[in-house]
Protein backbone atom coordinates (compact mmCIF):
# COMPACT_ATOMS: atom_id res chain seq x y z
CA UNK A 1 0.00 0.00 0.00
CA UNK A 2 1.25 3.46 -0.95
CA UNK A 3 1.89 6.07 2.06
CA UNK A 4 -1.25 7.97 0.22
CA UNK A 5 -3.46 4.98 0.17
CA UNK A 6 -2.66 4.25 3.78
CA UNK A 7 -3.28 7.66 4.82
CA UNK A 8 -6.73 8.04 3.46
CA UNK A 9 -7.15 4.39 4.91
CA UNK A 10 -7.02 5.22 8.61
CA UNK A 11 -8.83 9.17 7.54
CA UNK A 12 -11.82 6.30 6.70
CA UNK A 13 -11.02 4.61 10.12
CA UNK A 14 -10.90 7.63 12.26
CA UNK A 15 -14.37 8.95 10.65
CA UNK A 16 -16.06 6.00 10.98
CA UNK A 17 -14.92 4.97 14.42
CA UNK A 18 -15.27 9.11 15.53
CA UNK A 19 -18.45 9.18 13.89
CA UNK A 20 -19.37 5.88 15.71
CA UNK A 21 -18.12 7.16 19.36
CA UNK A 22 -20.44 10.22 18.97
CA UNK A 23 -23.61 8.24 17.71
CA UNK A 24 -22.82 5.48 20.52
CA UNK A 25 -22.37 8.65 23.27
CA UNK A 26 -25.96 10.51 22.03
CA UNK A 27 -28.02 7.26 22.27
CA UNK A 28 -26.21 6.39 25.64
CA UNK A 29 -27.54 9.87 27.34
CA UNK A 30 -31.08 9.34 24.72
CA UNK A 31 -31.57 5.82 25.99
CA UNK A 32 -34.62 6.59 28.26
CA UNK A 33 -36.19 8.80 26.05
CA UNK A 34 -35.76 5.85 22.81
CA UNK A 35 -37.70 3.18 24.47
CA UNK A 36 -41.27 3.41 23.29
CA UNK A 37 -42.62 2.62 26.30
CA UNK A 38 -41.97 2.43 30.15
CA UNK A 39 -42.03 -0.60 32.14
CA UNK A 40 -44.85 -1.18 35.25
CA UNK A 41 -42.04 -1.14 37.52
CA UNK A 42 -41.24 2.06 36.40
CA UNK A 43 -44.66 3.55 36.74
CA UNK A 44 -45.41 2.18 40.13
CA UNK A 45 -41.82 3.24 41.54
CA UNK A 46 -43.44 6.71 40.55
CA UNK A 47 -41.04 7.57 37.45
CA UNK A 48 -44.43 8.51 35.58
CA UNK A 49 -46.24 11.78 36.05
CA UNK A 50 -49.64 12.05 36.38
CA UNK A 51 -51.35 13.98 33.35
CA UNK A 52 -49.14 13.12 30.85
CA UNK A 53 -49.72 11.06 28.09
CA UNK A 54 -47.25 8.38 27.88
CA UNK A 55 -47.06 4.67 26.52
CA UNK A 56 -46.81 1.38 29.12
CA UNK A 57 -45.64 -2.21 28.09
CA UNK A 58 -46.00 -5.69 30.01
CA UNK A 59 -47.75 -8.62 29.65
CA UNK A 60 -51.33 -9.19 30.18
CA UNK A 61 -52.15 -10.66 33.68
CA UNK A 62 -53.92 -14.27 32.97
CA UNK A 63 -57.37 -13.91 34.71
CA UNK A 64 -57.18 -10.02 34.83
CA UNK A 65 -59.27 -9.05 31.87
CA UNK A 66 -62.69 -7.93 32.66
CA UNK A 67 -64.79 -6.17 30.11
CA UNK A 68 -68.17 -4.05 30.38
CA UNK A 69 -71.35 -5.71 29.53
CA UNK A 70 -72.95 -2.32 27.99
CA UNK A 71 -69.88 -0.57 26.47
CA UNK A 72 -66.68 -1.34 25.05
CA UNK A 73 -64.50 -0.17 28.17
CA UNK A 74 -61.96 -3.36 29.21
CA UNK A 75 -60.01 -3.44 32.05
CA UNK A 76 -56.93 -5.16 32.74
CA UNK A 77 -53.95 -5.53 34.41
CA UNK A 78 -50.18 -5.66 32.99
CA UNK A 79 -46.92 -6.54 34.65
CA UNK A 80 -43.55 -7.23 33.61
CA UNK A 81 -42.61 -9.85 36.61
CA UNK A 82 -42.09 -7.18 39.06
CA UNK A 83 -45.14 -4.51 39.23
CA UNK A 84 -48.49 -4.55 38.35
CA UNK A 85 -50.49 -1.46 36.23
CA UNK A 86 -54.55 -1.64 36.18
CA UNK A 87 -55.25 -0.43 32.15
CA UNK A 88 -58.38 0.93 31.00
CA UNK A 89 -59.24 0.97 27.58
CA UNK A 90 -62.42 2.10 26.11
CA UNK A 91 -62.37 0.76 22.42
CA UNK A 92 -61.92 -2.32 19.96
CA UNK A 93 -58.86 -4.47 21.49
CA UNK A 94 -56.69 -5.47 18.67
CA UNK A 95 -56.83 -9.50 17.52
CA UNK A 96 -53.76 -10.94 18.86
CA UNK A 97 -54.68 -8.93 22.65
CA UNK A 98 -54.76 -11.68 25.06
CA UNK A 99 -53.82 -12.95 28.44
CA UNK A 100 -50.29 -13.77 28.65
CA UNK A 101 -49.64 -11.55 25.18
CA UNK A 102 -47.18 -8.91 25.77
CA UNK A 103 -49.36 -5.28 25.07
CA UNK A 104 -48.18 -1.62 24.39
CA UNK A 105 -50.62 1.09 25.41
CA UNK A 106 -50.70 4.99 25.19
CA UNK A 107 -52.69 6.69 27.49
CA UNK A 108 -52.19 9.09 31.27
CA UNK A 109 -52.10 7.93 34.32
CA UNK A 110 -54.67 9.18 36.57
CA UNK A 111 -54.17 9.69 40.05
CA UNK A 112 -55.69 6.52 41.38
CA UNK A 113 -53.14 4.78 39.85
CA UNK A 114 -55.19 3.85 36.54
CA UNK A 115 -54.22 3.65 33.50
CA UNK A 116 -56.17 5.36 31.19
CA UNK A 117 -55.38 4.20 27.64
CA UNK A 118 -56.40 5.82 24.34
CA UNK A 119 -54.65 3.29 22.06
CA UNK A 120 -53.60 -0.19 22.58
CA UNK A 121 -51.08 -2.28 20.47
CA UNK A 122 -50.46 -5.71 21.08
CA UNK A 123 -47.01 -6.65 20.57
CA UNK A 124 -45.63 -9.82 18.96
CA UNK A 125 -42.74 -12.13 20.16
CA UNK A 126 -40.06 -13.95 18.17
CA UNK A 127 -41.29 -17.67 18.35
CA UNK A 128 -43.50 -18.91 15.21
CA UNK A 129 -44.66 -22.01 15.58
CA UNK A 130 -47.81 -24.10 13.79
CA UNK A 131 -51.39 -24.73 16.15
CA UNK A 132 -50.48 -28.17 16.80
CA UNK A 133 -46.44 -27.82 17.92
CA UNK A 134 -48.01 -24.98 20.33
CA UNK A 135 -51.35 -27.60 21.42
CA UNK A 136 -48.24 -30.02 21.97
CA UNK A 137 -46.52 -28.08 24.53
CA UNK A 138 -49.12 -26.67 26.57
CA UNK A 139 -50.33 -30.41 27.04
CA UNK A 140 -46.61 -31.41 27.99
CA UNK A 141 -46.90 -28.69 30.25
CA UNK A 142 -49.51 -29.32 31.60
CA UNK A 143 -48.76 -33.20 31.94
CA UNK A 144 -45.16 -32.33 33.76
CA UNK A 145 -47.69 -30.26 35.95
CA UNK A 146 -49.99 -32.73 36.67
CA UNK A 147 -47.03 -35.17 37.29
CA UNK A 148 -45.25 -32.96 39.68
CA UNK A 149 -48.68 -32.70 41.53
CA UNK A 150 -49.26 -36.67 41.44
CA UNK A 151 -45.71 -36.92 42.67
CA UNK A 152 -46.14 -34.61 45.40
CA UNK A 153 -48.74 -36.86 47.06
CA UNK B 1 -4.73 -17.65 -0.51
CA UNK B 2 -3.28 -13.65 -0.24
CA UNK B 3 -1.45 -13.79 -3.84
CA UNK B 4 -4.78 -14.99 -5.01
CA UNK B 5 -7.33 -12.69 -3.32
CA UNK B 6 -4.72 -10.39 -3.74
CA UNK B 7 -4.82 -10.95 -8.18
CA UNK B 8 -8.79 -11.53 -8.14
CA UNK B 9 -8.95 -8.00 -6.12
CA UNK B 10 -6.65 -6.01 -8.92
CA UNK B 11 -8.65 -7.91 -11.51
CA UNK B 12 -11.97 -7.11 -10.58
CA UNK B 13 -10.54 -2.96 -10.80
CA UNK B 14 -10.87 -3.57 -14.22
CA UNK B 15 -14.37 -3.37 -16.26
CA UNK B 16 -13.36 -5.51 -19.25
CA UNK B 17 -12.37 -8.45 -17.22
CA UNK B 18 -15.23 -8.24 -15.03
CA UNK B 19 -17.48 -7.89 -18.03
CA UNK B 20 -16.46 -10.88 -19.63
CA UNK B 21 -16.49 -13.20 -16.56
CA UNK B 22 -19.59 -11.99 -15.72
CA UNK B 23 -21.30 -12.72 -18.93
CA UNK B 24 -21.10 -16.61 -17.62
CA UNK B 25 -22.36 -16.07 -14.68
CA UNK B 26 -25.30 -14.53 -15.22
CA UNK B 27 -27.72 -17.38 -16.97
CA UNK B 28 -26.68 -19.01 -13.71
CA UNK B 29 -27.59 -16.69 -11.06
CA UNK B 30 -30.90 -15.82 -13.11
CA UNK B 31 -31.99 -19.58 -13.07
CA UNK B 32 -30.99 -19.90 -9.12
CA UNK B 33 -32.91 -17.18 -8.99
CA UNK B 34 -36.19 -18.20 -10.33
CA UNK B 35 -35.80 -21.54 -9.04
CA UNK B 36 -35.37 -20.26 -5.52
CA UNK B 37 -38.07 -17.69 -5.41
CA UNK B 38 -40.50 -20.42 -7.00
CA UNK B 39 -39.94 -23.22 -4.60
CA UNK B 40 -39.43 -20.86 -1.27
CA UNK B 41 -42.74 -18.99 -2.04
CA UNK B 42 -44.42 -22.36 -2.56
CA UNK B 43 -43.35 -24.20 0.79
CA UNK B 44 -44.30 -20.88 2.27
CA UNK B 45 -47.13 -19.69 1.09
CA UNK B 46 -48.94 -23.19 0.76
CA UNK B 47 -47.09 -25.71 2.59
CA UNK B 48 -45.95 -24.25 5.59
CA UNK B 49 -48.18 -24.50 8.47
CA UNK B 50 -49.91 -21.11 9.93
CA UNK B 51 -49.01 -19.68 13.05
CA UNK B 52 -50.49 -20.51 16.07
CA UNK B 53 -51.16 -16.56 17.35
CA UNK B 54 -51.11 -14.91 14.11
CA UNK B 55 -52.62 -17.49 11.47
CA UNK B 56 -51.83 -16.98 8.01
CA UNK B 57 -50.82 -13.26 8.26
CA UNK B 58 -46.81 -14.32 9.80
CA UNK B 59 -46.89 -15.25 6.22
CA UNK B 60 -45.23 -11.72 5.08
CA UNK B 61 -42.19 -13.04 6.44
CA UNK B 62 -41.06 -14.35 3.66
CA UNK B 63 -40.94 -11.51 1.65
CA UNK B 64 -40.01 -8.67 4.51
CA UNK B 65 -36.97 -10.71 6.22
CA UNK B 66 -35.58 -11.26 3.38
CA UNK B 67 -35.66 -8.00 2.15
CA UNK B 68 -34.85 -6.52 5.46
CA UNK B 69 -31.58 -8.66 5.62
CA UNK B 70 -30.82 -7.15 2.00
CA UNK B 71 -31.48 -3.60 2.58
CA UNK B 72 -28.70 -4.06 5.72
CA UNK B 73 -25.94 -5.86 3.62
CA UNK B 74 -26.33 -4.36 0.44
CA UNK B 75 -25.72 -0.81 2.62
CA UNK B 76 -22.85 -2.61 3.86
CA UNK B 77 -21.47 -3.20 0.36
CA UNK B 78 -21.78 0.03 -0.73
CA UNK B 79 -20.08 1.65 1.84
CA UNK B 80 -16.87 -0.83 1.95
CA UNK B 81 -17.12 -0.28 -1.98
CA UNK B 82 -17.04 3.61 -1.42
CA UNK B 83 -14.51 2.92 0.81
CA UNK B 84 -12.26 0.93 -1.54
CA UNK B 85 -13.20 3.85 -4.04
CA UNK B 86 -11.87 6.37 -1.20
CA UNK B 87 -8.58 4.75 -1.05
CA UNK B 88 -7.90 3.22 -4.10
CA UNK B 89 -9.64 5.38 -6.63
CA UNK B 90 -10.69 2.31 -8.36
CA UNK B 91 -13.15 3.24 -10.69
CA UNK B 92 -14.82 -0.06 -10.68
CA UNK B 93 -15.95 0.40 -6.88
CA UNK B 94 -17.29 3.50 -7.64
CA UNK B 95 -19.50 2.27 -9.94
CA UNK B 96 -20.80 -0.67 -8.07
CA UNK B 97 -21.40 1.43 -4.94
CA UNK B 98 -23.66 4.07 -7.22
CA UNK B 99 -25.44 0.58 -8.90
CA UNK B 100 -26.49 -0.67 -5.39
CA UNK B 101 -28.20 2.68 -3.91
CA UNK B 102 -31.21 1.79 -6.14
CA UNK B 103 -31.83 -1.56 -5.39
CA UNK B 104 -30.73 -1.59 -1.75
CA UNK B 105 -33.13 1.66 -1.26
CA UNK B 106 -35.72 -0.62 -3.12
CA UNK B 107 -35.48 -3.37 -0.76
CA UNK B 108 -35.82 -1.13 2.08
CA UNK B 109 -38.91 0.28 0.74
CA UNK B 110 -40.28 -3.74 0.52
CA UNK B 111 -39.38 -4.12 4.06
CA UNK B 112 -40.90 -0.97 5.19
CA UNK B 113 -44.09 -1.45 3.41
CA UNK B 114 -44.63 -5.38 4.24
CA UNK B 115 -44.10 -4.56 7.63
CA UNK B 116 -46.71 -1.66 8.04
CA UNK B 117 -49.03 -4.09 6.24
CA UNK B 118 -48.28 -7.07 8.68
CA UNK B 119 -48.05 -4.29 11.66
CA UNK B 120 -51.83 -3.42 10.81
CA UNK B 121 -53.92 -6.44 11.71
CA UNK B 122 -50.92 -7.78 14.30
CA UNK B 123 -50.12 -4.49 16.34
CA UNK B 124 -53.29 -2.47 15.39
CA UNK B 125 -51.59 0.12 13.86
CA UNK B 126 -49.72 0.60 10.43
CA UNK B 127 -46.78 2.85 11.80
CA UNK B 128 -45.44 3.20 15.11
CA UNK B 129 -41.73 5.38 16.25
CA UNK B 130 -40.03 2.45 18.15
CA UNK B 131 -36.33 2.25 17.68
CA UNK B 132 -36.17 -0.34 14.97
CA UNK B 133 -38.94 0.90 12.72
CA UNK B 134 -37.44 4.42 12.97
CA UNK B 135 -33.82 3.60 12.29
CA UNK B 136 -35.09 1.86 9.14
CA UNK B 137 -36.89 4.42 8.20
CA UNK B 138 -33.67 6.47 8.35
CA UNK B 139 -31.86 3.77 6.25
CA UNK B 140 -34.29 4.71 3.42
CA UNK B 141 -33.10 8.20 4.14
CA UNK B 142 -29.31 7.26 3.89
CA UNK B 143 -29.98 5.47 0.92
CA UNK B 144 -31.80 8.40 -0.90
CA UNK B 145 -28.97 10.65 0.64
CA UNK B 146 -26.40 8.62 -0.52
CA UNK B 147 -27.98 8.51 -4.51
CA UNK B 148 -28.95 12.52 -4.20
CA UNK B 149 -25.01 12.90 -3.89
CA UNK B 150 -23.86 10.62 -6.37
CA UNK B 151 -25.86 13.12 -8.87
CA UNK B 152 -25.23 16.71 -7.25
CA UNK B 153 -21.57 17.29 -8.02
CA UNK B 154 -20.35 19.24 -11.29
CA UNK B 155 -17.77 16.14 -11.85
CA UNK B 156 -19.11 12.52 -11.12
CA UNK B 157 -15.89 11.61 -9.19
CA UNK B 158 -16.71 14.98 -6.41
CA UNK B 159 -20.01 13.15 -6.16
CA UNK B 160 -18.95 10.07 -5.93
CA UNK B 161 -16.41 10.84 -2.90
CA UNK B 162 -19.33 12.77 -1.22
CA UNK B 163 -21.50 9.96 -1.23
CA UNK B 164 -18.96 7.41 -0.53
CA UNK B 165 -18.33 9.71 2.79
CA UNK B 166 -22.06 9.55 3.55
CA UNK B 167 -22.33 6.31 3.11
CA UNK B 168 -19.75 5.37 5.71
CA UNK B 169 -21.14 7.70 7.87
CA UNK B 170 -24.51 6.01 7.98
CA UNK B 171 -22.70 2.67 8.62
CA UNK B 172 -23.33 3.63 12.24
CA UNK B 173 -26.75 2.90 11.85
CA UNK B 174 -26.65 -0.71 10.65
CA UNK B 175 -25.58 -1.84 14.28
CA UNK B 176 -28.63 0.76 15.95
CA UNK B 177 -31.43 -1.18 13.43
CA UNK B 178 -29.55 -4.87 14.18
CA UNK B 179 -29.55 -4.23 17.94
CA UNK B 180 -32.71 -1.58 18.41
CA UNK B 181 -35.06 -4.36 19.54
CA UNK B 182 -32.61 -5.34 22.27
CA UNK B 183 -31.37 -2.07 23.75
CA UNK B 184 -34.59 -0.24 23.70
CA UNK B 185 -38.45 -1.42 24.50
CA UNK B 186 -39.80 -1.70 20.97
CA UNK B 187 -42.67 -2.91 19.67
CA UNK B 188 -41.08 -4.57 17.31
CA UNK B 189 -40.01 -8.27 18.34
CA UNK B 190 -36.57 -9.59 18.95
CA UNK B 191 -34.94 -11.45 16.25
CA UNK B 192 -36.03 -14.53 15.18
CA UNK B 193 -33.37 -15.75 13.65
CA UNK B 194 -29.73 -15.17 15.51
CA UNK B 195 -26.47 -16.10 14.19
CA UNK B 196 -25.55 -18.04 17.50
CA UNK B 197 -28.77 -20.11 18.84
CA UNK B 198 -31.28 -22.17 17.75
CA UNK B 199 -33.62 -19.81 15.68
CA UNK B 200 -37.02 -19.77 17.74
CA UNK B 201 -39.39 -21.13 14.36
CA UNK B 202 -40.76 -24.28 13.50
CA UNK B 203 -38.59 -26.29 10.86
CA UNK B 204 -41.84 -26.49 8.14
CA UNK B 205 -41.87 -22.56 8.55
CA UNK B 206 -38.34 -22.18 8.73
CA UNK B 207 -36.61 -23.70 5.73
CA UNK B 208 -38.70 -21.25 3.14
CA UNK B 209 -37.27 -18.59 4.77
CA UNK B 210 -33.65 -19.66 4.36
CA UNK B 211 -34.41 -20.40 1.11
CA UNK B 212 -36.13 -17.27 0.16
CA UNK B 213 -32.92 -15.30 2.26
CA UNK B 214 -30.56 -17.01 -0.13
CA UNK B 215 -32.85 -16.68 -3.30
CA UNK B 216 -32.74 -12.46 -2.65
CA UNK B 217 -29.14 -12.78 -2.07
CA UNK B 218 -28.32 -14.49 -5.44
CA UNK B 219 -30.86 -12.07 -7.27
CA UNK B 220 -29.50 -9.45 -5.64
CA UNK B 221 -25.95 -9.93 -7.06
CA UNK B 222 -28.12 -10.35 -10.68
CA UNK B 223 -29.41 -7.08 -9.92
CA UNK B 224 -25.86 -5.90 -9.30
CA UNK B 225 -23.86 -7.36 -11.89
CA UNK B 226 -26.66 -6.59 -14.99
CA UNK B 227 -26.37 -3.00 -13.69
CA UNK B 228 -22.34 -2.82 -13.09
CA UNK B 229 -22.46 -3.72 -16.93
CA UNK B 230 -24.36 -0.79 -18.29
CA UNK B 231 -22.17 1.33 -16.22
CA UNK B 232 -19.24 -0.26 -17.36
CA UNK B 233 -20.52 -0.12 -21.13
CA UNK B 234 -21.57 3.73 -20.84
CA UNK B 235 -18.28 4.98 -19.12
CA UNK B 236 -15.93 2.74 -21.77
CA UNK B 237 -18.20 3.72 -24.45
CA UNK B 238 -15.11 5.14 -25.95
CA UNK B 239 -12.61 2.22 -25.83
CA UNK B 240 -11.97 -0.06 -28.41
CA UNK B 241 -12.96 -3.14 -26.40
CA UNK B 242 -16.67 -1.79 -26.18
CA UNK B 243 -16.75 -0.32 -29.70
CA UNK B 244 -15.73 -4.22 -30.87
CA UNK B 245 -18.81 -5.55 -28.47
CA UNK B 246 -21.35 -2.65 -29.90
CA UNK B 247 -20.41 -2.60 -33.44
CA UNK B 248 -19.12 -6.38 -34.56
Amino acid sequence: MTPKRKKRLILILFLVAGVGTAVGLLMYSLSQNINLFMTPTQIANGEVPYGRTIRAGGLVVVGSLQRSQDSLVSEFKVTDGNAEVTITYDGILPDLFREGQGIVAMGKLNRDNVFVASEVLAKHDENYMPPEVKDALEKAHLDGKEALESARY
Amino acid sequence: MWQWLKRLYHRLGSPKWFYEITAKWIPWLAIISVVGCVTGLVLGLLYAPADYLQGNSFRIIYIHVPAAILAQSAFMMMAIAGAVYLIWKMKMAAWVAKVIAPIGAGFCLIALFTGAIWGKPTWGTWWVWDARLTSMLLLLFLYFGVMALQQAMDSEESGFKAAAILALVGLVNIPIIKYSVEWWNTLHQPATLKLTEKPSMHPDMLIPLLIMIVTTYVFFALLVILRTRNEILWHERKRSWVKDILEP
